[in-house]
């Protein structure tokens, strides 16, 4: 396990710099992660999804799909795209200090 | 007397079945099983249909053939669900009540979730996840002389989530060995970052794309197809064109979960991922595809989770705590062609990693290795699946929990 520098807080985080401990997230470090990636600052619509992200999360121990945002997170499929370009999924677990969205392998 | 309900005669409603009937109480407790289908179709085996190393008679029997004499079984579409009133209402109308029923109906595969597919369905577009698609593209696989090859993923979970890539290596081996490999663009179209997504298996399996010249198109989320101009194209304005589509289009719990108000956005049932109860009621337990925990849809997950489920239904019978708990062991071979194969086993915690299996430093089988050995496990599986698994025989030195000896954590 690495770990890593990121808005002055030292977390541990895997091989591709997701958080693996969620007790160390926090709103300064999404912000970091959220540069990192290209996505600027974070907006009022994107914390809406990664509060939904979390939410779910911790009910169900998985990260929800695509279409599960849609449905239940209630957020457009169009919108969660304008909010995280190319890979939202994969973009917005990763700010949201969550594992990114897996196969078995 | 009392009577246990399993909705479903696929791989985990039959081992159930077997189970039970072997430790419950006759003179107190009746086990009836319902299936719309006779049929029992050993669904590993379509991967080899399409490329003719399996044909129809190695992949279906008559289900009745795997359930015990003791059990009931009654072949009929179910209607409903009335959780409610602890009763199942059959498509004629006929009432099943039960004290304890277990929900084993699996998940398949809903094409029209995506817009565009019918059109092309069975003339340039096809699956393998049903028997009637993989027998279909066999044929098309016959007369086809080569050209853009597209291998698409619409969205996760799907049963047997290994088999796509199984499907491509297959590909490669199959049209090298017709002398066409040349003629064959082979992409793979994916909503994940890459392939393979755990980074221990990536570190080990990532460059098996580039060896068989196999090309990828990640973070692609489908949003529709255009089937006259042999386009997908996705959420984000992406596309890829094909000449041939093999798809694993969205996978659902059947709609009849839906009907009866206990599914979640994909009618999976909401389960608890260590003892296998349903959320929201009591007497009622699901295995296999139709829950919505996070393991792997896979025939081994399920044969884990119904020594589980055995225990735990015994347990809530004589009113005790559900102490048996499923840890999400899977354990999958990867066909990857020339008669090689990769094995992994993993569960809830620990990833797929190198090692040995099932035995200590003995194997015979490699972990996220590609052996021959692994190969013939992955072959033998069709005997071991009609033969021991089905019956609920357990498999020696194979128990439901991960074993961690041998790994390389
Ligand atoms: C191409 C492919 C390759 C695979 N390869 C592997 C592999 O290599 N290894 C592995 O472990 N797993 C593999 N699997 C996955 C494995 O087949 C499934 O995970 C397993 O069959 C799940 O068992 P189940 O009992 O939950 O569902 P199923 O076996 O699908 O059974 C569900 C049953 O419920 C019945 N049913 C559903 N709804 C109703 C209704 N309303 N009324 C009446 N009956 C109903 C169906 O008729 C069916 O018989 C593969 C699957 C596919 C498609």
């Amino acid at each position: 396990m690495a770990e890593k520098l990121i808005a002055g807080y030292t977390v541990d985080v895997n091989e591709e710099g997701y958080l693996t401990n969620p007790d160390q997230w926090n709103k300064e470090i999404a912000a970091e992660i959220a540069q990192e990636l290209g996505l600027g600052e974070l907006t009022e619509r994107h914390w809406k999804v990664i509060e939904f992200l979390q939410n779910d999360f911790k009910a169900n121990g998985k990260l929800p799909t695509i279409r599960r945002v849609n449905k239940v997170g209630g957020i457009s499929t169009k919108e969660l795209y304008e909010l995280f370009p190319d890979g939202p999924l994969v973009k917005a677990a990763k700010v949201a200090g969550l594992s990114k969205p897996a196969s078995c392998v | 007397m009392k009577k246990l309900l399993i909705l479903g005669a696929g791989t985990a409603g039959t081992m159930m079945a077997n189970h039970l009937n072997k430790k419950l109480n006759k003179n107190e407790w009746s086990i009836t099983i319902i299936d719309q289908d006779e049929k029992h179709y050993y669904q590993p085996g379509f991967l080899f249909i399409p490329f003719e190393i399996y044909s129809e008679k190695d992949v279906i029997k008559e289900k009745r053939r795997f359930l015990p004499p003791g059990v009931e079984f009654i072949q009929s579409p179910i209607q409903i669900i009335e959780a409610e009133k602890n009763q199942v209402k059959l498509n004629d109308g006929k009432i099943i009540p039960y004290d304890i029923l277990i929900i084993a109906t699996g998940c398949r595969i809903v094409p029209s979730e995506i817009e565009g597919l019918d059109e092309g369905w069975r003339k340039n577009i096809f699956d393998f996840y049903t028997f009637d698609g993989s027998v279909a593209l066999r044929n098309k696989l016959k007369e086809w002389k080569g050209g853009r090859l597209v291998v698409h993923l619409a969205e996760m979970p799907i049963k047997c989530p290994v088999a796509p890539l199984e499907f491509l290596f297959l590909s490669d081996w199959f049209f090298a060995k017709k002398g066409i490999r040349k003629d064959v663009d082979i992409t793979y179209v994916t909503p994940l970052g890459s392939a393979f997504t755990k980074p221990r298996a990536s570190a080990v399996l990532g460059n098996l794309f580039v060896t068989k010249n196999i090309h990828i198109v990640p973070n692609f989320n489908v949003s529709h197809v255009e089937a006259d101009q042999n386009k997908l194209v996705s959420l984000d304005g992406k596309e890829v064109e094909y000449d041939l589509l093999v798809t694993i289009p969205t996978n659902m719990g059947d709609e009849m979960i839906e009907r009866s108000g206990l599914g979640d956005e994909l009618n999976f049932v909401p389960t608890d991922k260590h003892t296998l109860q349903s959320k929201n009621y009591e007497n009622i337990f699901v295995i296999g595809d139709a829950t919505d925990i996070p393991a792997s849809k896979a025939g081994s997950v399920a044969h884990f989770e119904a020594e589980i489920l055995t225990e735990n239904i015994i347990s809530f019978i004589n009113n005790k705590p559900l102490e048996a708990k499923f840890d999400g062991h899977a354990n999958c071979y990867i066909e990857s062609g020339y008669n090689k194969a990769f094995l992994i086993d993993f569960n809830y915690d620990v990833e797929p990693v190198e090692g040995t299996f099932p035995l200590a430093g003995i194997g015979p089988f490699s972990l996220l290795k590609e052996t021959r050995i692994n190969h013939l496990g992955k072959m033998a599986f069709k005997f071991i699946y009609w033969n021991m698994l089905l019956k609920g025989i357990p498999i020696p030195t194979v128990p439901p929990h991960m074993k961690t000896s041998g790994k390389k954590l």
